[in-house]
């Protein structure tokens, strides 16, 4: 990947991971801030090392492109953290333990809307600034060690080169600070269509 | 105090008895570890996809079954170890997410599974036990002394192979 790929893969970030904050904020009727995304290019091992490290407990939703762009699209964030969103979400009176490593069923559902919302905006954004049409499947959730679920993000990385672009949004909301991660993984042919479209 | 030395993603490394070896968090990933018993040497790869030939960016030979295992191979060779005296324990290759479409790509675990089990075949390598596919997140390690395949995975209890 040279340099002008990974400007407008970072510009590309900045504009759905901008547009995902409003809708979350929205979602969740709560004022969300968002720091300037970071954008990086890690290698695998970094990679896998995010979110408080391998083993690290976290929420991974998964959602895989179709239309003019193969791929997928997938955002994480800390067991703690998603935990939190869901209580928020919900309204619920006695919010269930962040600690707890498992979700109830609403809760899954709950976590895989609102993954389904962020990610819809992140890629709206990328359609219309890519003028293709990006459309995603249904939202698949799981819960698990943050390197297993890195890998898969990863892998389809590691067919284009030894490092994978990431895209991390810092939201603040209220007394919580909840990491959120959005990673972006168009299949090789598509990111080369994405940069076609683009002039590039 | 014997040491645990790590390995990342699409990496590898070698280890000699005390010492053990782990890689942490496998998830689609498949850990193949290779074991001498007489010099209680072993290695342990990381492999994230299936087939080097397939993918035009394969300079990293860590990242594939085919050219990981070889490489690891040659790394335990120079440590005097013989191809014919080592024997594989194999984890990870799961499917992290439960995809309702047949996707090709989203298989990749599975793939990953059978690459590294055709290529230890082929090698003539005997795969003594095996915790793979399913749908979580595995850490193993290795422990040279024993033999023993120590795998953890989040909510389950300790398993060894």
């Amino acid at each position: 990947m040279d340099d002008i790929q990974f400007d407008v893969l970072t510009e590309i970030g900045n504009i759905g991971a901008g547009n995902a904050t409003t809708a979350l904020s929205q979602l969740i009727d709560t004022k969300v801030d968002m720091n300037v995304p970071k954008v990086e290019m890690l290698t695998f091992t970094e990679f896998s090392e995010l979110v408080g490290g391998a083993e690290n407990l976290v929420a991974g939703i998964l959602l895989s492109l179709e239309g003019d762009v193969d791929g997928m699209m997938m955002f994480v964030v800390e067991s703690k953290a998603a935990h939190m969103l869901v209580n928020q979400l919900m309204g619920l009176g006695s919010p269930s333990d962040v600690n707890n490593k498992d979700f109830s069923d609403i809760e899954e559902s709950a976590l895989k809307e609102i993954g389904n919302i962020i990610a819809g905006a992140y890629l709206s954004s990328i359609s219309s600034l890519t003028n293709m049409l990006i459309t995603s499947s249904v939202p698949y959730l799981a819960v698990d060690m943050a390197g297993a679920i890195f890998s898969v993000p990863a892998i389809e990385f590691g067919k284009m080169g030894d490092k994978a672009l990431l895209i991390e949004s810092r939201f603040t909301d209220l007394d919580v600070d909840i990491s959120g991660y959005f990673i972006l993984i168009p299949t090789l042919e598509s990111y080369n269509k994405m940069l076609k479209s683009l002039g590039l | 105090m014997a040491e645990m030395i790590k390995v990342g993603m699409a990496d590898l490394n070698i280890c000699h008895s005390p010492n053990a070896i782990t890689t942490l968090g496998l998830g689609s990933c498949v850990g193949v570890a290779l074991y001498d018993k007489t010099t209680q040497i072993a290695g342990l790869v990381h492999v994230m996809l299936p087939d080097s030939t397939k993918v035009r960016q394969n300079q990293n030979k860590a990242k594939f079954a085919d050219t990981g295992i070889d490489l690891l191979i040659q790394m335990l060779a120079k440590e005097g170890v013989r191809r014919q005296s080592l024997t594989a324990k194999i984890a990870g290759g799961a499917q992290m997410f439960a995809f309702s479409s047949d996707n090709y790509m989203l298989r990749v675990g599975e793939r990953n599974v059978e690459a590294v089990k055709m290529k230890l075949r082929s090698l003539g390598i005997r795969i003594l036990a095996e915790d793979t596919g399913l749908n979580y997140g595995r850490t193993v390690e290795f422990f040279p002394a024993t033999g023993d395949f120590v795998i953890k995975a989040v909510g389950k209890p300790v398993r060894t192979i």
